[in-house]
């Protein structure tokens, strides 16, 4: 009995961390609408800030000091990322501020690891909290107890500061609506950097006060913002209440849930999200979004068939592409090779994203799901490459089905938060389920049949499916079908009142995608000659989404030119520099800032531009970005 | 003749919002080629009430029956395939896409071709995409991108979405809001000349009463949820309970101008 009351404040006392890293993230979100991902890289530098700042003061004030010093200095840094960036991309839409802030995250990555190194780092023990309490021969920690007793007072202070406060009044009407409290004359600029250093700060002040329990490493942003989403989901984005109980919730369901399925834990907090957001979409204590207000810059060129024309220049890049073998050595029909399977993964989140309006940032599980599905037949089952290739898709295939059933439920922001969600979770099953998937070790020796062995022949495979994946789903795009999903797209409310049942329409687009990306997935298994959890991991998922937003998420054929620009781009970095996710990450900020329309979006509107000659007619051409007034 | 149900009939519909009775125990009905005005002043619930009708909203209790058939509990895309068509107060429509393909999306999904995978949609039904632009008078604008167009346009694009599906009921929320007086009257003349020729049923709101006066057949009036009045123009504007409730709303009702644009 007394092991699991122990368990119980185990569990209550990582729910303060939590609670405190997801109610800045459900603050900032409430205020600017904008799901920043670089909450989990703040925590992280927080931790970091308040490691080396423990280990130069010294005593009781020196760590206490430390502590609330760096969350402080996070906070600064917090304002000047809002100051120069945010405020740049508050009109764009969500998409663009989740990757915004995402390639911050990915810079932080490699810059922690240039300053603090790559080690784990194991802080002091607080001050006054070092020992333990004994509870009926078990020991807590006292400073569990300490952070169970934070928690609420944290909750307290914010109450207060939200109820009490004049500053707290105009950020709860902000909440509701910023275009009024504009109206009203509050400087808003102003109101969201601090609302913005509000957040930040509490989520440094998170990562700080775990020091003493946990060692500071550079991983730690991604673990906890996936906890943290899926805190914010089940709580209700915007609600601090909402936030501490689904941390509680969160925490207690690890605590306890580790007990009950050691290998795969997660799972439970997972079927937890899933039904609340069957019951309730919008979260325990959050309210129903209004519908998102529709993006300027959205109609641009409507959309058409390629003309006889380009239809003949395409198959001219094709029929060069096809003679590359003839000329190239075996290192660049290999790069070339997997340019051809990430032309396939984009062109599939493409058409989840551009044409459904369903941004996935977890579309990597299923181009994962795949490659495991080859290497689990052609390892297990012994099967022979086509069957392989028919047959490993499917895992693809079923994934999306059961998780797109559940994140088709849900649109925008809460989408992009539920696929990210259900891709952490297929990616920790790979890496805790060593018997089936060899975790972190992952699956070796799935080697193609004789007959695509040869580089030039695994690379004329790789091309005619791509070729036939991407014809295939154009073809998806004019079709009735793609008609109906970009009707979903667009306007929800009309689409329902012409008969359109969205759900099952967007439902079969996810699988479609998925399984797309299952092939794309397949491939890779092959050309690698192994599977890893990597393969469905999140960075993956992010290199898909970049992929698409640098083509041009506007336009019918912007994934193929991007996934051919950036995994070209890519690999030549790679083998260029160390710190490959600095520069990656500052070159997606760099896209959503000053390059939101994409290659081909670009080349569009330049020969749009020439054609008229006059400047663009459609006012909602203009400026599809602009800072917050 | 009498036997046959009416083509809509509700019955004591009521929906209340906390302690707010939004609509209370409201009953109507209408003819096929019938067209009904829905007034009241600002918050007499006639949005709810709207809403209920389609399935945009649940009542909670009362009956909405088309053609006698039980349609309360259904969705919306249910209600519609029963052949109601409607247009919303705020129009809807499918923005980055071009005029006719914004009607042939209501084309493909009245012919049930909504998960044809590999069909052309370009080609799609043309001639009926076509026939329909033209005769809400857009057939010039076939091409260009829906988020183009100003206002008065989207509505009549709206009309011609909503009559894709032949439908037997146009609900129409608020037609002519935000139009300019020229193309009020225009829109609905054109509505009320095709309800004629194909028997079409049309329940509107609105707020313009030159418009209502000119082209209801019939007006019911809603004041705070309930039905004070109904009946033909000539007996609502006499009713005095009507008046009262206008009064000071603004109902300036010009009797020349009828005359003249009836004329």
């Amino acid at each position: 009995m007394a092991f699991y009351v122990v368990q119980f404040l185990t569990g209550l006392a990582s729910a303060a961390s939590l609670f405190l890293v997801a109610s800045g993230l459900s603050i900032i979100f409430g205020v600017t609408r904008i799901v920043n991902f670089a909450h989990g890289a703040f925590y992280m530098i927080g931790a970091y800030i308040a490691f080396t700042l423990t280990e130069r003061l010294s005593g009781a004030f020196g760590f206490w000091g430390g502590i609330v010093a760096a969350a402080l200095a996070v906070a600064l840094i917090g304002v000047i990322v809002e100051m120069v960036l945010l405020r740049r991309i508050y009109h764009a839409p969500e998409l663009f501020q989740l990757l915004a802030t995402f390639g911050l995250t990915l810079m932080v990555e490699d810059l922690v690891v240039l300053v603090w190194g790559p080690d784990d780092l194991v802080g002091r023990r607080a001050p006054g909290f070092k020992g333990a309490v004994d509870f009926f021969g078990q020991n807590i920690p006292s400073y569990d107890l300490f952070l169970i007793v934070l928690g609420p007072v944290v909750l307290g202070i914010l109450w207060l500061l939200f109820q009490r406060t004049r500053w707290g009044v105009l950020v709860r009407a902000a909440t509701q609506d910023r275009d009024m409290v504009a109206a009203l004359g509050v400087n808003q600029k102003w109101l969201f950097t601090s609302v913005f250093a509000v957040g930040v700060f509490l989520a440094a002040l998170g990562g700080a006060l775990q020091i003493p329990r946990d060692a500071v490493h550079h991983a730690m942003d991604l673990r906890i913002i996936v906890e943290v989403f899926v805190v914010v989901v089940i709580g209700g984005l915007g609600s601090i209440v909402g936030a501490f109980v689904a941390a509680v919730l969160v925490s207690e369901l690890n605590a306890f849930g580790i007990l009950i399925f050691p290998k795969i834990s997660i799972i439970l907090v997972f079927l937890v999200m899933a039904v609340v957001l069957i019951v309730r979409p919008w979260g325990l204590f959050g309210r129903p979004e209004a519908p998102a207000r529709k993006t300027p810059g959205l109609t641009v060129n409507p959309w058409r068939p390629l003309t006889s024309n380009e239809r003949l220049a395409a198959l001219a890049a094709l029929v060069i592409a096809a003679t590359l073998p003839l000329f190239a050595g075996n290192y660049a029909l290999t790069v070339g090779s997997e340019i051809a399977i990430f032309v396939i993964f984009a062109v599939s989140l493409h058409f989840l994203m551009s044409v459904g309006g369903l941004a996935s940032f977890g579309h990597a599980a299923y181009f994962g799901l795949g490659a495991y599905g080859i290497a689990f037949l052609a390892k297990m089952a012994g099967l022979p490459m086509i069957v392989c290739l028919l047959l490993g898709p499917l895992l693809g295939c079923m994934g999306a089905a059961v998780f797109g059933f559940f994140a088709v439920q849900l649109s925008g922001v809460y989408f992009a938060m539920l696929t990210l969600a259900f891709a952490q979770i297929v990616w920790s099953i790979a890496f805790q389920w060593v018997s089936v998937t060899g975790g972190d070790n992952g699956i070796l020796g799935v080697w193609p049949s004789s007959w695509a062995a040869s580089p030039s022949h695994f690379y004329w495979l790789a091309l005619g499916v791509a070729t036939l994946v991407t014809v295939a789903l154009r073809v998806m795009v004019f079709s009735p079908f793609g008609y109906a999903l970009r009707a979903t797209r667009d306007s929800l409310l009309r689409s329902e009142a012409i008969g359109i049942d969205a759900k099952r329409i967007q439902w079969t687009a996810f699988v479609i995608a998925g399984t797309t990306a299952g092939i794309g997935g397949a491939l890779f298994a092959y050309l690698k000659g192994s599977v890893f959890p990597d393969n469905l991991g999140i960075s993956l998922s992010v290199d898909a989404l970049v992929m698409v937003l640098l083509g041009g998420v506007e336009t019918v054929s912007g994934a193929v030119i991007g996934a051919i620009v950036y995994k070209a781009l890519n690999i030549w970095l790679v083998s260029q520099t160390d710190l490959s996710k600095l520069v990656l990450g500052g070159f997606i900020v760099l896209i959503v800032v000053v390059f939101p329309k994409g290659i081909v979006g670009m080349l569009e509107m330049l020969a749009q531009r020439r054609r008229k000659s006059s400047p663009p007619g459609s006012p909602l051409l203009a400026k599809p970005i602009e800072s917050a007034e | 003749m009498s036997v046959a149900p009416p083509l809509l009939a509700v019955d004591g519909l009521t929906k209340s919002y906390g302690g707010i009775h939004a609509v209370r125990g409201v009953s109507f009905s209408l003819r096929a080629g019938e067209i009904l005005a829905l007034i009241g002043p600002n918050g007499a619930g006639k949005s709810t009430c709207f809403d209920m009708l389609n399935g945009q909203n649940k009542p909670d209790s009362g009956h909405v029956r088309l053609l006698g058939e039980e349609v309360t509990a259904k969705k919306p895309r249910e209600i519609w395939r029963l052949g109601v068509g409607r247009t919303f107060q705020i129009t809807a429509t499918f923005a980055t896409m071009t005029v006719r393909e914004n009607v042939q999306v209501a084309l493909i999904s009245h012919q049930k071709q909504l998960f044809n995978l590999f069909g052309s949609a370009p080609i799609f039904d043309r001639g009926e995409a076509g026939r329909l632009l033209e005769l809400v008078g857009m057939g010039g604008y076939a091409d260009r991108p829906c988020g183009e167009l100003a206002y008065g346009d989207l509505k009549r694009l709206e009309l011609a979405v909503a009559l894709a599906n032949q439908p037997k009921l146009l609900l129409m929320d608020e037609p002519t809001a935000g139009m300019a007086p020229r193309e009020r009257v225009d829109l609905m003349r054109l509505t009320a000349q095709i309800a004629r020729e194909k028997s079409i049923g049309v329940l509107f709101t609105e707020h313009d009463m030159d418009v209502v006066f000119e082209h209801a057949d019939r007006i019911i009036v809603l004041n705070r949820g309930t039905l004070i009045a109904e009946g033909s123009p000539a007996e609502v504007r006499g009713n005095p309970q009507v008046q009262a409730v206008y009064l000071g709303e603004g109902l300036v009702y010009d009797a020349r101008h009828r005359e003249g644009a009836s004329s």
